[in-house]
């Protein structure tokens, strides 16, 4: 039942027609986000303008869960601030890893279709990814990984 | 004793009535998202019978005590029962002496324990080990330690499409350098039933030891290493309705003997000064520390159990479910199966077209079936056959045609969902 509310038509349709899927022709920013678990692995390319997220483009390997979850990241997060695409990378993660309050209030808007993750810990990383990797691109880390210890999304987001 | 010409016997009945074993395995009467268990991960462990789970209990309510030391009731008992359990398997992989059968905690501490003791005493620098695509990690990583420690280098027999291991040029390997071959008997990810009796012949012919890893044989086919002639077999537990924690390497006694103990501690030495240690005798040089006891008693009775079922009755069986499992998923447009080899025990990778392996699992879970998904620890093996990952479901004798039903209907779900 749960599992049937994760996968339902806005994420089905982004995993078949991803927005923004590709590479940047002149980016600014670039990360690789590896999952070792599964094997699958995302590229995010940026371009920033001053404190803005002016283009952003991914393309990679990934599962529905993971390639829907990028392509709705990159529709919400073009155009805005680095410091509010740390905010939803921050309530991302917490909505995933189910320590976000739905309840009160919070900046997630049609990104909580993915709330159901929380309830399939082995699937938590596949939502993950994106955001994670969006985080590494953000902060200038040419790769990372769900594992990789060192690793920027094991800090605390959204404090710094 | 009466001796009874064995061509008067009676055939033994080898069909296997599913259902009667069905019942002795009570996890499977389980619920999962409301539907009844498929358990299809049997590749991935195995589940276990009410029988074992009974002499676990009566072990822990009624014999245990340490082995090996006291000379009270207990230990005896104990030490009498887990010695019991070592001829157990012993008889169920047919090795000549109790001595060559070792209790390790799986397949992989039994690889890393013919690395340590063999390897490291008898393979040095230019020396070559022979390996295949096909093994799995825990038959890859302890070698590469090994290279890498002592400057050896280990050369790859390659496979063809369908999974099948090329034997030319196994062949072709082998020069004066070569010291060692490590080779799976069957294949975790794809299934294949490799050619290990003539393989070692050729090895053997040219003064090569070989090391077998039997973790998806031992449960599914008769194993005889003095048939197969195999210098090490090494098996889990886990994966044969045993406990957790427990495996065997068999090792021929001439060859144990040579070897330096892998693990130090008590019950591996005869007498300990701190000038000089004098070791056991085998097996026990191999045993150190209190081992494992009540699961070498529980994999001893799941032998029994195996047994009493009848493993070519076992193996007989798992071939139907494996024909029919292949012949309706053969009939889904959109998935291919990966690992066609002609000798197969019943395990299936494939691949969906246009779906994830993790969805394609996922939704089978809503479903009640259980299958992994991944790279199933043979990177190599995906790298060549040039798939991410796959999804696989692997059958053990008491699942049913009805479940093989089950999961294919689930799979057209899947293709539904994600059109």
């Amino acid at each position: 039942m749960i599992t049937k509310s994760l996968y339902q038509e806005v994420i089905l349709d982004h995993n078949r027609k991803p927005r923004n899927y590709g590479k940047l022709d002149k980016a600014s920013h670039h990360a690789v986000g590896h999952n070792p678990l599964c094997g699958d692995h995302l590229d995010i390319d940026l371009n920033l303008e001053g404190e803005h997220i002016e283009g952003i483009a991914f393309h990679g390997e990934s599962c529905a869960i993971c390639k829907a979850s990028a392509s709705m990241m990159t529709t919400v997060v073009k155009g805005k601030s680095l410091a509010d695409a740390e905010m939803l990378i921050k309530e991302f993660r917490d909505m995933a890893t189910g320590t976000l309050d739905l309840a009160h209030p919070h900046h997630l808007g049609r990104l909580t279709v993915f709330a159901g993750v929380r309830d399939l810990p082995t699937r938590v990383k596949c939502a993950i990814l994106p955001w994670h990797t969006l985080h590494a691109a953000l902060n200038s880390v040419s790769t990372t990984s769900t594992e990789a210890e060192g690793d920027p999304m094991h800090a605390p987001i959204g404090d710094a | 004793m009466k001796i009874i010409d064995s061509t008067l016997q009676p055939q033994i009945d080898s069909t296997l009535d599913v259902a009667r074993v069905r019942a002795d395995f009570p996890i499977l009467k389980l619920q999962v998202e409301g539907k009844p268990l498929v358990y299809l991960d049997n590749a991935a462990s195995s589940q276990m019978p009410q029988p074992v789970i009974d002499r676990l209990v009566r072990y822990q309510t009624s014999q245990h005590a340490n082995i090996n030391r006291g000379v009270h009731y207990l230990s005896e008992t104990a030490t009498a029962e887990y010695e019991t359990s070592r001829r157990k398997l012993q008889h169920f992989i047919n090795a000549s002496e109790d001595r060559e059968v070792i209790f390790t905690s799986g397949t992989t501490d039994s690889i890393n324990l013919v690395m340590h003791g063999y390897g490291r005493k008898f393979i040095g620098a230019g020396d070559e080990i022979i390996l295949t695509t096909l093994e799995h990690h825990s038959n890859i990583v302890p070698w590469q330690m090994l290279a890498e420690e002592k400057g050896a280098r280990i050369r790859v027999v390659p496979i063809n499409d369908a999974g099948e291991l090329l034997i030319d040029e196994y062949e072709k390997l082998f020069n004066e350098r070569t010291k060692f071959v490590g080779v799976m008997h069957v294949s975790n990810a794809l299934g294949t039933i490799n050619p290990v009796r003539e393989m070692i012949a050729f090895a053997h012919a040219r003064g090569v030891p070989v090391l077998v890893d039997g973790a998806q044989a031992a449960p599914h086919m008769k194993v005889d290493v003095q048939d197969l002639d195999c210098d090490f077999y090494a098996f889990s537990g886990h994966k044969m309705c045993g406990p957790t924690g427990i495996g065997i390497l068999y090792g021929k006694a001439e060859l144990l003997e040579r070897m330096q103990p892998f693990k130090g501690g008590g019950d591996m030495i005869l007498s300990v000064t701190f000038e000089r240690t004098t070791y056991n005798s085998i097996p026990h040089k191999f045993e150190a520390g209190t081992p494992p006891i009540a699961a070498a008693i529980g994999l001893g009775a799941a032998v029994d159990y195996l047994s009493n079922v009848g493993i070519d009755a076992i193996a007989a069986y798992e071939v139907e479910l494996l024909n029919y499992a292949t012949e309706q998923m053969c009939q889904i447009p959109g998935v291919r199966i990966i690992g066609t080899a002609a000798r197969k025990t019943a395990v299936l990778s494939f691949e969906v077209a246009g779906v994830h392996p993790h969805d394609v699992g996922t939704l089978l879970n809503q479903e009640g079936v259980a299958v992994r998904t991944g790279h199933h620890c043979v990177q190599p093996v995906m790298l060549r056959l040039k798939v991410p990952a796959t999804t696989r479901a692997s059958f053990a004798f008491y699942n049913t045609m009805a479940e093989v039903d089950t999961f294919i209907a689930g799979i057209r779900t899947v293709q539904k969902i994600f059109v």
